[in-house]
């Protein structure tokens, strides 16, 4: 059993900044994940982000993960990889681990009848930072392997270099299927088209127009009917849909194509959270059903903290201030000396703000607004 | 496929070989990597069949939250290739069902 002040589920953008926030305050703090590296989804985001300086634009996602985990290091964070979280109850979180050298998931041949090595880790406070899920499409055939999402197929070619197929149909524009096709294609791979099935492109403009001016037709208004092969993706068939999201008769098309990526939004992972307790929200503008949480990042369950795309799906610069805010606060409310100058907390909440505006934006900014709402008279005073 | 070369993360580093065996050959991974993705660059696409209508399954996630790409590891079933990186030896094999009992 292990004793800490502070404990993240989570090793991303969001918890990564949670734990160096609560570090930072003289907690002990330890970060478990189950990915055998830190830094969440960053690892895999090889293009420069979008913003303001001070939300690291011009920064690619894989340069953040480093820092973050070097700033966590070096503020004494304890990083744990290839360990999961799969109960929490009260204070305690009970962890497996999932794989490594020396005590490893299973593989290793003497120790087939244990799994894994337990851990208990009692925490006096916890931040859930688990991220998000990327939502599937059921279509004929949507099972199918070579149908798979448009973030694993990011995980495979930048991560572990690895191209799982050459002909892909990307499925959804928003920015995850433009940025996710553009480097498909920069990994050797030939994206036939992109298909949308809203009127208009929903990612930005300049995603889209790096993969028209190679070529890749961006196909607006049209859906997938079906996937089609022997035991694998051979073919897609797609279709125009009117104004009322109907297949229009007649406009099919087959496509040659071994994989069909699908970004079609992403949903707060939030199993840990239900199951810990919290209580969640339906919000289809944060992906889904989200852990009701107050304006300190405070879920229902007194001590427990949320952030990142698990308190509502948005980008990783939102889950960076969220991990401050739920960092800071988890600390703050473990004795007055830890909360720190109150400008912080202030500083967060403007560039949260400022990150939530705009015409891309206003929609998860109201969302978040009745969320908190509902937080501030349900979750701990 | 490999990529071999990458204009942003450029060439593929060497990195030391691991042998695996799946479904009784024998396959080159690099050390690190997961196992699908040592499988993924061998060209296979199915992990394993459905336990009641014997349908394919491959990667779906690969961030280890669906558990599709379950197979059998080192004897032991259920295991997240995607998540689980590869070991010498290491014995991979398609999953039937439940991967129990030799469903």
């Amino acid at each position: 059993m292990r004793e800490v002040d502070l404990a993240v589920v989570g090793a991303g953008p969001a918890g990564l900044t949670a734990a160096i926030e609560g570090a930072k305050r003289g907690c002990s703090t330890v970060v478990v994940d189950m990915n055998p590296h830190p830094g969440g989804q960053l690892i895999k985001q090889i293009h420069k982000f979008f913003g303001s300086r001070e939300h690291r634009a011009g920064t690619r996602g894989i340069e953040i993960a480093d820092t973050l985990f070097h700033e966590a290091e070096s503020t004494g964070v304890e990083v744990m990889v290839g360990a999961e979280v799969y109960a929490i109850h009260d204070s305690t979180l009970e962890v497996a681990q999932t794989f490594g050298e020396d005590s490893p998931i299973l593989p290793s041949k003497e120790a087939t009848t244990s799994h894994s090595r337990p851990l208990s880790i009692v925490a006096r406070r916890i931040v859930l930072a688990m991220g998000g899920a990327e939502n599937a499409l059921n279509f004929p055939g949507w099972t199918l392997p070579g149908v798979m999402g448009a973030g694993a197929a990011q995980t495979m070619i930048n991560l572990w270099r690895v191209l799982p197929g050459e002909r892909i149909l990307m499925v959804g524009a928003g920015n995850v299927g433009l940025i996710v096709s553009y480097q498909l294609m920069q990994a050797g791979g030939e994206v036939v088209a992109v298909i949308e099935a809203a009127p208009r492109i929903g990612g930005y403009g300049v995603h889209a127009a790096k993969i028209s001016r190679a070529g890749v037709p961006i196909l607006t208004s049209h859906t997938i009917v079906g996937a089609s092969g022997e035991s694998r993706v051979e073919r897609a068939v797609i279709a125009k849909v009117d104004p009322s999201w109907r297949i229009v008769p007649g406009s099919e098309e087959e496509l040659e194509v071994d994989t069909i990526c699908i970004a079609v939004g992403l949903r707060p992972n939030a199993r840990l959270a239900s199951l810990a307790g919290c209580k969640l929200h339906y919000s289809p503008s944060l992906g889904g059903w989200v852990p009701i949480h107050n304006s300190r990042m405070e879920t229902t369950v007194p001590r427990i903290y949320i952030a990142g795309d698990l308190s509502g799906v948005e980008e990783a610069s939102t889950a960076l201030e969220e991990g401050r805010l739920a960092g800071i606060c988890a600390a703050a409310s473990l004795s007055k000396e830890r909360a720190g100058d109150p400008e912080e907390i202030k500083a967060i909440e403007r560039r949260l703000l400022s990150l939530r505006s705009g015409p891309f934006c206003q929609r998860r900014q109201d969302a978040k607004q009745e969320l908190i709402g509902i937080g501030e008279t349900q979750c701990p005073k | 496929m490999r990529v071999i070369h990458h204009p942003i993360l450029g060439d593929l580093p060497e990195v030391r070989q691991v042998k695996i065996w799946v479904d009784g050959k024998e396959i080159a991974a690099r050390k690190g990597e997961p196992i699908a993705a040592a499988i993924a660059a061998n060209g296979t696409k199915i992990h394993r069949y459905t336990t009641k209508r014997e349908e394919p399954r491959g990667v779906f996630c690969g961030i280890g939250q669906c558990t599709d790409c379950v197979m059998v590891v080192n004897g032991v079933p259920n295991v997240r290739t995607c998540i689980t990186p590869v070991t010498e030896g290491m014995t991979v094999e398609t999953q039937h069902g439940a991967g129990r009992g030799g469903r």
